[in-house]
């Protein structure tokens, strides 16, 4: 429709929502990632509590034993809402996309050094259950969270986890010329190698800790700040010695992935610990709880795929994560 | 390097889907799922779970990706085109209030709670079904939130729609209706909102908010509903699967089905009489009547579907008849509460025109003119007196579905319909058997519901008089609420038309 709006002064009554005004001081025009991510939760006036959890509210801040005077605290530095979310993996999937073209027309896997490939099977192929079990903690904390800030990040989190649990099992399936065979092996692996079980275990166990802002530390900063390094760098650089390279183009979205996903941990983490002693506490103790055990856990899986080197090669990740952390405010 | 096989989607979906999880060892199933047995639920095999979208992550992100740039676009020119001119009349924008106020928060309650599945299902088939779902509710409550800040603008009421839908009487309704489903278990909770809401009525929902935009001129609405229904399609797919998938694992599991399906329907349909109001009196240009779309949507469309669940043992919801007799009467029923309370509530209602009359009488030949049109012809001549009418004394409430109790009986039009339970001492009151007996099957669940009008007189809600009230409901006095004869709306709507008139006169 063709309006003519001459003479017509079309001035906004107000420029944002009133919550978004109240908490920003002021009626000014706001970002989509402020309208999409501040207090769209539920806060008050429940009507039942839940049957499966009556000592709680739908929506509870005492689901952690972390306190935050107010739960909006943890923005998001990549200011992700759902669209920019889907528009940026769907960018780095492209890349990934033409990786897998690149390799597959000219066969370059063939390229790699057998006994390499089986160490591949060995290392990779079962950390899409370990993803998996990320997917698991990551909509936990989607579920018990408090605040709209915080969980649609890890809703976004968890769907980056079953996203490369696929592209690995993608890799499974361009190794074996998709008869899902490694990926069948690789399963075995994780349920019974016994290099692998460290990290099992320590996985199943972080499936029964019922205090989310936990589990994000122990998921998303400790076990990932071991394994991602271990997996996606220090394996990843060996293979390089071994005609590695076309692994480390179709294994490229974990890497960026790792470095992106980064910054929001870092700044929820360093949030919450500034807020107060109390929770520089219990967040210090469960890194230190989570980081060690991961370390630990990874250690038979290092020495497996690196042999002597293995070792040390964990030690020197878990430095670098105790750096990361001490960075953050956590107390050694 | 062996040759590549060809794969299927069905196929590649199942190698990079299925075996992801595994049955743990270091710590008890039950300890890492205790939520998924104690509705009493049978499933013997979660391997049988089809899976109905057969989407990969890499999949959902380009095509997700997609759709939210081509909506983004067209947000951005609706801004920037100022496209609120183009709407049939500022009326209509009251029907947009209540999808902000009612229905956006509901999008992200489902987001949080398909999380919820998304965790404390043990089968990888429908754990992945929710978390897809999960986000596809963030993305709609988000590009609504989007859309509609353009609106939120120029008009009142849509200001502050988080902290309204925790505590203004009306938007108790929906907020009860989804308390009620994320506090059940996973398995109520699915049949709850993926088969009796997104199955069996979400025509009933959408089509009358997306149908009511696109005829009046509100290419906002228009753009995201349809950008949103085709998440929706895998939605309802997921319903169905869900049903379908309880039924076939254990036989034991039909009567516990039935009875939520039974609760459900009521429940879902009960919400569904303000969706009634809106198609019937606050459309300027009508889509159909709620008679019609009833008629369509349930009775033709629903019949078919309970047919065919028969062969599971499944028969129709009970009360569906009540609902057939209801037809013609609960959308003028519902339009007389918000006409009594308009100064309590953050849209606006108005007299009805004689246009707008004749087009309800044709539609509700047997009830229009001889049940509704005598009152609102009166409340047009108190409003012509300047006494338009405003029910000052608070509204009983059904203890269930939270309606102020103004549904008559099935048989009889003209009496109001009064239920009630008895329990430790204290009376339950509800506005019809439905309603009763969803009270009656778990009264302790139901004795907890937050009901604003007892929540008022017991000083919980911001002080002792309406005005208190209503600033703790953070309503702009003068603005949200009241006719919307008069209201600044109407005058900055007046404004602009008259501007236009003038620029075309000039022409």
């Amino acid at each position: 429709m063709n309006i003519d709006i001459q003479g017509l002064t079309l001035e906004p009554r107000r420029q944002t929502y009133s919550h978004i005004a109240r908490r920003f001081g002021a009626d000014r025009p706001a970002s989509r990632y402020e309208e999409a991510s501040y207090d769209v939760q539920a806060t008050t006036n429940f009507h039942h509590r839940p049957l499966y959890q009556p000592e709680f509210q739908i929506f509870d801040p005492r689901r952690t034993k972390i306190v935050m005077a107010d739960w909006y605290k943890f923005r998001d530095p990549r200011q992700l809402y759902y669209g920019t979310y889907n528009m940026s993996r769907a960018a780095m999937l492209q890349a990934i996309d033409k990786n897998f073209d690149f390799i597959e027309e000219r066969a370059m896997l063939a390229n790699v050094e057998p006994a390499w490939l089986e160490k591949v099977k060995e290392y990779l192929i079962p950390m899409r259950h370990y993803e998996w079990g990320a997917n698991a903690n990551n909509q936990l904390i989607t579920d018990w969270g408090y605040g709209t800030q915080i969980t649609s990040a890890s809703a976004f989190c968890g769907a980056d986890r079953l996203g490369m649990a696929q592209i690995i099992s993608r890799i499974g399936l361009a190794i074996d010329g998709n008869t899902g065979d490694t990926l069948q092996a690789g399963r075995n692996l994780w349920l019974n190698a016994s290099y692998w079980q460290g990290v099992r275990k320590m996985v199943e166990d972080s499936f029964v800790e019922a205090d989310w802002f936990q589990t994000l530390v122990a998921q998303d900063l400790a076990m990932d700040g071991v394994m991602h390094p271990l997996v996606f760098a220090r394996f990843d650089a060996e293979g390089q010695k071994h005609n590695g390279v076309p692994l480390s183009m179709l294994s490229e979205f974990m890497s960026e992935w790792y470095a992106d996903n980064a910054r929001w941990v870092d700044a929820v983490v360093k949030t919450a610990i500034a807020e107060s002693d109390a929770n520089a506490q219990l967040v210090s103790a469960w890194f230190a709880a989570w980081a060690g055990r991961a370390a630990e856990a990874a250690r038979p899986l290092a020495e497996h795929v690196l042999g002597a080197a293995g070792k040390s090669a964990v030690e020197e990740i878990a430095d670098k994560l105790m750096t990361r952390a001490a960075g953050l405010g956590i107390k050694a | 390097m062996p040759a590549t096989k060809k794969l299927g989607l069905k196929q590649k979906y199942a190698l990079m889907t299925r075996g992801l999880d595994w049955e743990t060892t270091y710590q008890p199933m039950e300890k890492v799922f205790p939520y998924d047995q104690f509705e009493g639920i049978k499933v013997k095999n979660w391997d049988a779970w089809e899976d109905p979208f057969r989407l990969t992550m890499d999949a959902y992100w380009k095509i997700q990706a997609e759709k939210e740039r081509k909506l983004y676009a067209v947000i951005d020119s609706i801004s920037q085109n100022n496209a609120q001119l183009g709407i049939t009349d500022a009326r209509y924008i009251n029907a947009v209030k209540i999808f902000i106020q009612g229905v956006t928060p509901l999008e992200y309650q489902a987001h949080r709670h398909f999380a919820h599945v998304a965790r404390h299902l043990r089968g990888v088939g429908p754990r992945i079904a929710a978390q897809m779902q999960s986000l596809d509710e963030l993305r709609h409550a988000q590009t609504q939130i989007h859309t509609i800040s353009h609106y939120n603008k120029f008009f009142d009421g849509m200001h502050d729609w988080q902290h309204m839908h925790d505590r203004v009487w009306y938007l108790s309704v929906p907020k009860s209706f989804f308390d009620d489903a994320v506090t059940a278990g996973p398995f109520e909770f699915l049949t709850a909102i993926s088969f009796s809401f997104e199955y069996v009525l979400t025509n009933l929902l959408f089509v009358p908010f997306m149908s009511g935009a696109a005829y009046n001129g509100d290419l906002a609405t228009v753009t995201f509903g349809f950008s949103a229904q085709s998440d929706e399609s895998r939605h309802m797919t997921l319903g169905l699967e869900v049903v379908k998938f309880i039924l076939e694992q254990d036989e034991a599991n039909l009567p516990i089905v039935q009875r939520w399906i039974d609760k459900w329907f009521w429940r879902g349909y009960r919400l569904l009489s303000l969706v009634g109001m809106m198609m019937d009196y606050m459309l300027p240009k009508k889509v159909m009547s709620w008679a019609e779309a009833w008629e369509m949507y349930y009775e033709e469309q629903g019949g078919a579907l309970f047919a065919d669940l028969g062969r599971y043992g499944i028969r129709p919801p009970k009360h569906e008849d009540v609902a057939r007799k209801e037809k013609d009467r609960i959308s003028h029923e519902v339009w007389a509460i918000f006409y009594n309370y308009t100064h309590a509530a953050a849209f606006h209602t108005w007299d009805i025109d004689d246009e707008h009359m004749r087009w309800l009488s044709e539609k509700y030949p047997k009830t229009f003119d001889q049940l509704y049109r005598p009152r609102l012809l009166m409340w047009r001549d108190m409003a012509r007196a300047g006494k338009r009418f405003y029910n000052n004394a608070l509204p009983q409430l059904c203890n269930l579905c939270q309606i102020p109790m103004a549904f008559t009986e099935p048989d009889d039009p003209t009496t109001i319909c009064f239920r009630s339970s008895e329990l430790g001492g204290d009376r339950y009151h509800f506005c019809s058997d439905g309603c009763k007996e969803i009270f009656d099957q778990e009264p302790e669940k139901f004795v907890q519901s937050w009901l604003p009008v007892h929540q008022i007189f017991q000083g919980n809600c911001g002080g002792a008089s309406v005005e208190d009230v209503l600033k703790w409901y953070h309503l702009n006095l003068g603005a949200d609420n009241l006719d919307y004869a008069g209201s600044p709306e109407q005058k900055m709507w007046d404004q602009w038309m008259a501007g236009r008139h003038v620029a075309q006169a000039a022409e």
